[in-house]
């Protein structure tokens, strides 16, 4: 579980991205933190692993305060997969890049051979054991990131852009591994402004501006509001921009899922599934 | 990354900023120059007070002395060694001489890192291109030149990010013997490299798309002018580097240590 009470931050230049900020994220959610570019997303996130400690207020992870521990110690619950595979790829094969992080917890070979594999494969990288992860494509490169974090089994998984750079056939791979976490009871937080990506997946919704949350509760409900969207740069999804058109119409506008809609839209047209 | 931000170019107006960059820069060079001629602490001192009223008029004080700060480790090194070498030199008897000289070498290097930061912390890197220019530097050196100037502070926060993603991963930077703790650093310097390598291409192919390069004769939007302050400047650079050379040829400036009949 993860606790942040009225956390501040500023950065050494003076500039204050975090302004109070309270939010209780409990094991096993699933929470979209999305804003417009400098909203304070990424600053915010970086509490939760130590990577930032907080210029004022508490951050605990499972209870402990993160000013009291290290990074790696908080590392070993709460992985991070940075937005730019770039900023962490260096090993001479996807092999090894994804055993860095084994290594640095001190797992055993055989456990770490096992972990490796099991992370390749997750991913589709198998093939790319022995390839250098400079020469693979940008989105192989950003997948071989989260297989070397995916790799020790963190509780808590923290992916910052994830579908940036992604086509949609990975998108909706990135969905259906993000749904398998779900029902291992990880804890998932992704910090995105993919509007229609966080609809597909309905998760709980925290929306930022200006270093402070504007809005937090269930995806149907925030993704809908057009005004409290707009406000923080976001345009609606496109399903629910449709049945906000509607809006004559004795049709819900909360609608955000396309399965949920084509039901609705059907039983108003009064056509039959064949 | 303090060091860095020491020497990172903030736009104010005053005085100093608007001084030609070739002034500035011969100002700095003749300091550097005095700096090393003199192995005394009095007139190294002098030199060091000479340089405050720059810093003031530039209104740069809180950089300039994060700058200083960020060279703290690195005086304190000079002067352990200068001293500690002394020393044993000396059959491990301290004199006070000893600690003149050696706060002397470390007073030197402090007036040289005071003297480019003041130089770098008023001078644009577009004014330095520019200098470089007028001073008849090819183009394709200026333009590398000034680059290489104005990605350090995306570079230092790149390292940073790198440094973040790396520790998320459960490298400690910090942890182990001298040479584990260089070996740590692996992870962070080859992202860091790749990712230059790679910038500098994408900005290569930038550039092309905005033609850099075709034509031979290119012209400014701005042209370097020299005013009424810089003849100032330079005058008393001259008069700086005059004196200088006088007392160190003619005048033997006494040590603090006779001063004080030490």
């Amino acid at each position: 579980m993860i606790e942040a009470e009225n956390v501040h931050f500023s950065y050494p230049n003076g500039i204050e991205a975090v302004k109070g900020v309270s939010l209780t994220v409990q094991d096993g959610e699933f929470v979209a933190i999305m804003g417009q570019n400098g909203a304070g997303k990424t600053t915010l996130v970086k509490h939760f692993n130590g990577l930032l400690k907080p210029t004022s207020g508490v951050v605990r992870v499972d209870g402990v305060e993160t000013t009291k521990t290290t990074v790696a110690s908080l590392a070993r619950n709460v992985g991070f997969v940075f937005q730019n595979p770039d900023h962490q790829l260096f090993s001479e094969t996807v092999e090894e890049e994804i055993a860095f992080a084994l290594k640095n917890f001190g797992f055993e070979r055989d456990v770490m051979q096992k972990r490796v594999d099991w992370a390749l494969k997750l991913l589709g990288l198998e093939k790319y054991r022995k390839t250098s992860p400079f020469l693979l494509s940008g989105g192989e490169r950003k997948r071989v990131a989260l297989a070397s974090v995916l790799a020790w089994d963190p509780k808590i998984l923290i992916l910052d852009e994830p579908t940036i750079g992604q086509d949609h056939e990975q998108k909706e791979k990135l969905r259906q591994f993000i749904i398998q976490m779900q029902t291992q009871k990880r804890t998932i937080i992704i910090v995105t402004h993919d509007v229609e990506f966080v609809a597909e997946c309905n998760p709980r919704v925290v929306l930022m501006k200006e270093g402070k949350i504007i809005a937090d509760g269930e995806g149907k409900n925030i993704l809908t509001s057009a005004e409290t969207l707009t406000d923080a740069s976001i345009v609606l999804p496109q399903v629910a921009q449709v049945f906000q058109q509607l809006s004559n119409s004795t049709l819900p506008k909360n609608i955000i899922d396309i399965y949920e809609a084509k039901v609705l839209l059907c039983k108003a047209l009064e056509c039959k599934r064949r | 990354m303090s060091v860095f931000d020491g020497l990172k170019f903030r736009k104010v107006h005053s005085p100093v900023h608007d001084l030609d960059p070739r002034v500035k820069f011969i100002f700095v060079l003749s300091v550097f120059v005095i700096a090393i001629l003199f192995d005394r602490l009095l007139p190294l001192i002098a030199l060091f007070l000479v340089q405050v009223p720059f810093v003031v008029v530039a209104r740069v004080r809180k950089e300039w002395a994060r700058s200083l700060r960020g060279a703290s480790f690195l005086a304190a090194l000079i002067f352990l060694s200068n001293f500690l070498f002394a020393w044993w030199g000396a059959n491990f008897k301290a004199t006070p001489l000893m600690v003149e000289s050696a706060v002397t070498l470390t007073l030197r290097f402090v007036v040289l890192v005071q003297s480019f930061s003041v130089f770098f912390l008023t001078t644009s890197p577009d004014h330095l291109g520019l200098a470089l220019e007028q001073t008849r530097v090819p183009y394709e050196f200026a333009f590398a030149f000034t680059t290489a100037v104005r990605f350090v502070p995306v570079l230092a926060e790149e390292a940073q990010t790198i440094m973040d993603a790396q520790k998320a991963r459960g490298l400690e930077l910090e942890k182990g013997s001298v040479l584990k703790r260089i070996r740590n650093y692996v992870p962070v310097l080859i992202p860091l490299i790749v990712s230059a390598i790679r910038r500098s291409l994408e900005l290569a192919e930038a550039m092309e798309s905005r033609a850099w390069g075709a034509t031979k004769k290119r012209t400014n939007l701005y042209v370097l002018e020299l005013r009424k302050g810089d003849a100032v400047l330079l005058a008393f650079t001259i008069g700086l580097i005059v004196v200088s050379v006088y007392v160190r040829l003619y005048v033997q400036a006494p040590t603090v240590t006779q001063l004080l009949g030490l």
